[in-house]
């Protein structure tokens, strides 16, 4: 059995259902003891840094937030070459429920960094950079989900956010390219959030488990909502009220 | 001559002809520029301090809302005369009539707004001396900002949602090529040359010309399904 087959095995709606199911049971097991575990890394065992004080552990949640805030959207874009070459309903469905989850990881970045920033900066908002190019991709993701939902269709909704969202992909590195392009070109160096100097590893260790957290929270709030969103739209097959109990 | 070529001509001539018929379209968003940078001189008080400061920004800002705008109505007569279906089910390319469209949208909105920069630079009290590398920045970033305007025109079309959508889409993704043309300018009014700027809204020009017609082809096929 090649690959390709296997992978439209697995893609097809009743199969999706039927394995994701354990996943994301395994995936909220997983999550609270490691966002608890990770919590306590951060707010009891880490040393409060010597230059920002308690502050700096705000950092534990911003970072882990930024980095799934990019990694959401690139796994949106590789949903949605599935949704343009395969037409896969299950791609379809996956790259529609990343978007609300990826919206909420920039939202939370934004939310810390200008909480971060207002005892560090002594403002809310600075066009830093990274804040800037962070805004700008929480409008792509509001985009994307404010086109998928404005058709009627749902299917056609879901193509027309995959090319955006292709096309969103393509000048995302140039988007925080050209950001920082024009700080160094009129603010001189800006204040960046994680500073070139190493890390100490009672901060480091923090960081990392809360950013498996997030990975978790991520896969399993996504596969639920794929899994719904499949559901939904496939309520009137055999399957679904098969599964439901309501099978004739 | 190829087919795709005569596809792109016959294209860009029936767009040039069309929108001569009524001029009209194209002072609008001229004068829209315009109406703009009038509100934005009065707003800032007319000090020629603050205009100085804040005047390259307010021409760019001023650009990419009049070539949004324009953008808007890209497909709104095709749609309603059956032309767009007519381009849809044609043998010919559905991507090299819609380079021929964008470059006529671009010939007469773009390279209309780019006559109408000295004006606004006048208006706004921008240096003189940069004119050339400012119509020059300009006449790329426009056709930059149509390319990516006929993406965003494509995929909403059908959708009566309409302007508000097509600003959440399109509008940040207008950020490169404001940043770079303002680059372009606002260093070379430091007394430097504002060559990287140009570079780079060139370079994004370029790779939105190779790109987007072919996009823009996808989602209008999607939308049209």
């Amino acid at each position: 059995m090649g690959f390709w087959t296997w992978l439209n095995r697995q893609g097809s709606p009743p199969r999706f259902f039927d394995w994701t199911k354990h996943w994301v049971r395994w995936c909220w097991y997983l999550f609270f003891p490691t966002l608890l575990f990770g919590l306590y890394l951060a707010l009891l065992v880490s040393p409060a840094d010597y230059l920002q004080g308690e502050s700096a552990r705000i950092m534990h949640v911003h970072v882990p937030s930024a980095w799934m805030s990019l990694t959401v959207y690139f796994i949106m874009a590789v949903q949605a070459v599935g949704v343009l070459i395969w037409r896969l309903k299950v791609c379809e469905a996956l790259m529609l429920a990343a978007a609300p989850t990826g919206a909420m990881f920039t939202a939370v970045t934004l939310l810390t960094g200008m909480l971060w920033g207002r005892p560090t900066w002594g403002t809310y908002w600075v066009w830093d950079a990274r804040l800037t190019s962070e805004l700008v991709l929480f409008f792509m993701y509001l985009g994307i989900v404010a086109l998928a939902q404005a058709y009627s269709d749902r299917r056609a909704g879901a193509r027309a956010a995959a090319v955006l969202c292709l096309v969103g992909v393509v000048q995302l590195p140039i988007i925080r390219y050209s950001v920082e392009w024009w700080n160094t070109l009129h603010q001189g160096s800006t204040i960046r959030l994680l500073g070139e100097s190493s890390i100490h590893a009672s901060m480091l260790w923090p960081l990392l488990v809360l950013t498996l957290a997030t990975k978790l929270y991520f896969l399993a709030v996504w596969l639920s909502r794929a899994r719904w969103l499949i559901v939904h739209s496939e309520r009137q097959s055999a399957w679904v009220l098969q599964r439901l109990g309501l099978a004739p | 001559m190829s087919r795709e070529l005569r596809s792109v001509t016959t294209a860009f001539r029936r767009e040039i002809k069309l929108a001569l018929k009524r001029p009209a379209d194209i002072w609008l968003s001229v004068g829209f520029a315009v109406l703009v940078t009038m509100l934005f001189g009065i707003a800032l008080g007319g000090s020629p301090n603050k205009l100085a400061a804040a005047g390259p920004a307010v021409l760019f800002t001023t650009l990419l809302l009049a070539s949004f705008l324009a953008v808007s109505r890209m497909f709104a007569e095709d749609l309603e005369d059956g032309s767009l279906d007519q381009m849809l089910i044609s043998p010919s390319s559905l991507t090299a009539i819609l380079y021929g469209k964008v470059l006529a949208f671009w010939c007469l909105h773009g390279l209309s707004l780019v006559l109408a920069t000295p004006i606004l630079a006048l208006l706004l009290r921008l240096d003189m001396d940069q004119l050339p590398l400012l119509l020059l920045t300009c006449t790329i970033v426009t056709l930059g900002l149509n390319l990516l305007g006929l993406v965003g025109a494509a995929l909403t079309v059908r959708l009566r949602a309409g302007a508000m959508l097509l600003a959440l889409i399109v509008l940040p993704l207008m950020v490169p090529l404001l940043v770079f043309g303002l680059g372009a300018v606002m260093s070379a009014s430091q007394g430097e040359s504002g060559i990287a700027g140009l570079a780079l809204a060139a370079a994004e020009t370029l790779l939105l010309l190779a790109l987007a017609p072919a996009a823009a082809a996808l989602g209008l096929r999607i939308t049209s399904e």
